[in-house]
């Protein structure tokens, strides 16, 4: 038998990803599918799951509402339809201006001298290596109506002899953005200084020797070739930011609530895990279809293993 | 045209960007010495030792510790020691179980053709495009619909009942490991000259002393930096384990939450401090041995 198993190499390669398979359809594809079958079932009134068909949960979503002001049967209700444009554009957002800021730094990096890369690299490794829930709580130091930022913006002011006032910056939705995108910056420095450091030298002396300066260079040669980093960059910042709760959670008090907010309330505080289960699928399905497009357009970077 | 010249712009922006990401974590380090015990504002070190702990309302006047007051404090809290061994354990447990299975899956998706491969190659590559809550939740209901199944047929009461806990993590955490073990060990076997092996087998050694003499050596730089990346993973991961927890297996990040949503005394950013220490200890580790590899290599 073991000399049959010998020559058959498809079993081979069957027994060596068997413990993986199993692994990945007992704790991803089982748990999708028992999610969507929640989803469509009811609530009992103690909070349990009720098997059923019924697409209220999803209607109720989409802003479906039976309890209407003005005795209407039904109504409109932007709700939940306004929490998931938030948290999309919210991830829009942040992805630019992660885009914006990394992308400098990863080309500094990637233009020193070898001996320095190492060093500039694990400056950046350390913010992001510093626990997530952590660097949250950085934030939250900073911007308090007593915190650093309002601190120092006093001492100018008082040193410029302007009256000042704090400003409030803590449970705003531009907390939330700050935080979004400090904790999701290291995800993009690093796939687009991988890509860029691969660009051969060769092509920048060829460019100067064809008579292209260095912006010419930068838009003709630079760019395009450090796209692929920039995509595998987006995928790995733009994903997690639209099911992330924790940034809204702390820094946005219970101002800014994204989908991600909505579904942990579900499970946790409300007890629907039917609609909780529903929102989770259509988020899923949110970003399945941003990324199909996305890299249908500019293909999927290999890059996304170096972060 | 020298390729290390890069513009003033470049170089502002960078300073710029270097300074975000640092400016938050200076201000943290700084307030796990504030002697306020509030923690609002910034009121100078502690600046004495003593005996016992002064306090002046909730400014700490003098400690055992001095300006360290708060790591000692920290020290002395047993939640805190016990969410970190639950860490440690969650995070070798799982780098271990992950690394080994993952490293099979690459091993066949990369040398052989099997049936199921269009399966596994999908199964593995969902984990990276959905975001990590869906995967939480759907995790969460599988236990507790189970464990909810099980409990009342065999009629499982008190301590014998199923409940989440440390064994819940652990799987939870291998599931979102693997598909990245996979990604990075594969990547190596990409670069992999079979000639070696051909070389191994012609020479009379069956396929396991090939592998062991000659594949896992090679590819071994492959599997440590999965096994790194996932040991990462896991100590930077809040929202599987968010779910999946339970009484008794709270980690660091889930016991850091918890205290974020109450008071926040200066305790709080000691913690912060040493969890910065030790990422500072293990990056700096890590680029000796890499320094020491490549100047091997050439």
């Amino acid at each position: 038998m073991l000399k049959r198993l010998r020559e058959n190499k498809s079993a081979q390669g069957t027994l060596l990803a068997i413990p993986t398979m199993l692994w990945m359809l007992g704790l991803l594809i089982i748990p999708l599918i028992l999610t969507a079958v929640v989803s469509v079932g009811r609530r009992s009134p103690d909070g349990t799951v009720i098997y059923s068909f019924s697409l209220e949960n999803y209607f109720r979503l989409l802003g479906y509402s039976t309890s209407c002001a003005n005795r209407q049967a039904a109504c409109f209700d932007p709700l939940y339809v306004s929490i998931l444009w938030r948290s999309l554009s919210l991830a829009f957002n942040t992805t630019v201006l992660v885009i914006l800021l990394a992308y400098p730094l990863a080309y500094f990096i990637a233009r020193a001298k070898p001996k320095q890369r190492n060093t500039y690299l694990f400056l950046v490794l350390i913010p992001l290596w510093t626990n997530f829930v952590i660097r949250v709580y950085a934030w939250m130091i900073l911007l308090r109506q007593e915190g650093v930022i309002n601190l120092v913006l006093g001492w100018i002011a008082h040193f410029l002899h302007i009256s000042f006032q704090p400003i409030e910056m803590l449970y705003t939705p531009g907390a939330v953005l700050v935080g979004m995108v400090y904790e999701f910056l290291p995800f993009m420095i690093l796939p687009i200084y991988t890509s860029l450091e691969k660009i051969d030298v060769s092509l920048y002396e060829a460019a100067a020797d064809l008579g292209a300066n260095a912006a010419k260079t930068f838009r003709r040669v630079t760019l395009p070739l450090s796209i692929p980093g920039v995509v595998a960059g987006t995928i790995l910042v733009f994903i997690p930011v639209m099911g992330t709760f924790i940034v809204s959670d702390i820094l946005g008090g219970r101002q800014v609530i994204l989908v991600g907010n909505l579904i942990q309330r579900q499970f946790l505080d409300a007890r629907d895990p039917t609609f909780g289960s529903a929102a989770s699928l259509i988020l899923m399905v949110m970003t399945l279809i941003v990324t199909y497009f996305y890299t249908r357009k500019f293909g999927f970077g290999e890059e996304i293993v170096v972060a | 045209m020298n390729p290390h010249r890069r513009s003033p712009f470049v170089i502002a922006a960078a300073l710029v960007v270097y300074f975000f990401l640092y400016a938050p974590i200076i201000a943290l380090v700084l307030y796990s010495f504030n002697a306020s015990r509030a923690n609002v504002t910034f009121e100078g070190f502690i600046p004495s030792f003593s005996e016992r702990v002064v306090m002046d309302g909730s400014l700490v006047k003098s400690s055992p510790c001095g300006p360290f007051h708060w790591f000692c404090d920290l020290a002395k809290n047993n939640d805190v020691i016990d969410a970190a061994k639950n860490t440690l354990t969650i995070a070798f447990t799982a780098t271990a179980i992950a690394t080994v299975i993952g490293t099979m899956a690459a091993m066949a998706l990369q040398r052989f053709d099997f049936n199921l491969k269009p399966f596994a190659q999908l199964s593995l590559y969902i984990p990276i495009v959905i975001p990590e809550i869906v995967m939480g939740i759907g995790i969460l209901t599988l236990f507790s619909q189970v464990f909810a199944w099980l409990n009342n047929a065999f009629s499982l009461v008190g301590d014998s009942r199923l409940t989440m806990g440390l064994n819940t993590v652990i799987v939870s955490h291998i599931a979102f490991m693997v598909p990245f073990v996979t990604l990075v060990v594969q990547a190596r076997l990409q670069g992999f000259d079979k000639s070696y092996e051909e070389a191994a087998m012609d020479l009379g050694a069956n396929e396991w002393t090939t592998f062991r003499r000659v594949t896992f050596p090679m590819i071994l730089p492959g599997v440590l930096s999965g096994a790194l990346l996932a040991f990462t993973l896991s100590l930077d991961d809040f929202v599987i384990t968010f779910f999946t927890n339970g009484p008794g297996s709270t980690t660091l990040p889930i016991y850091v939450y918890g205290l974020l949503r109450r008071i926040i005394t200066p305790q709080v950013n000691a913690l912060s401090t040493v969890w910065i220490l030790v990422v500072l200890i293990a990056v700096l580790l890590l680029q000796v041995l890499q320094n020491r590899d490549s100047t091997q290599h050439s």
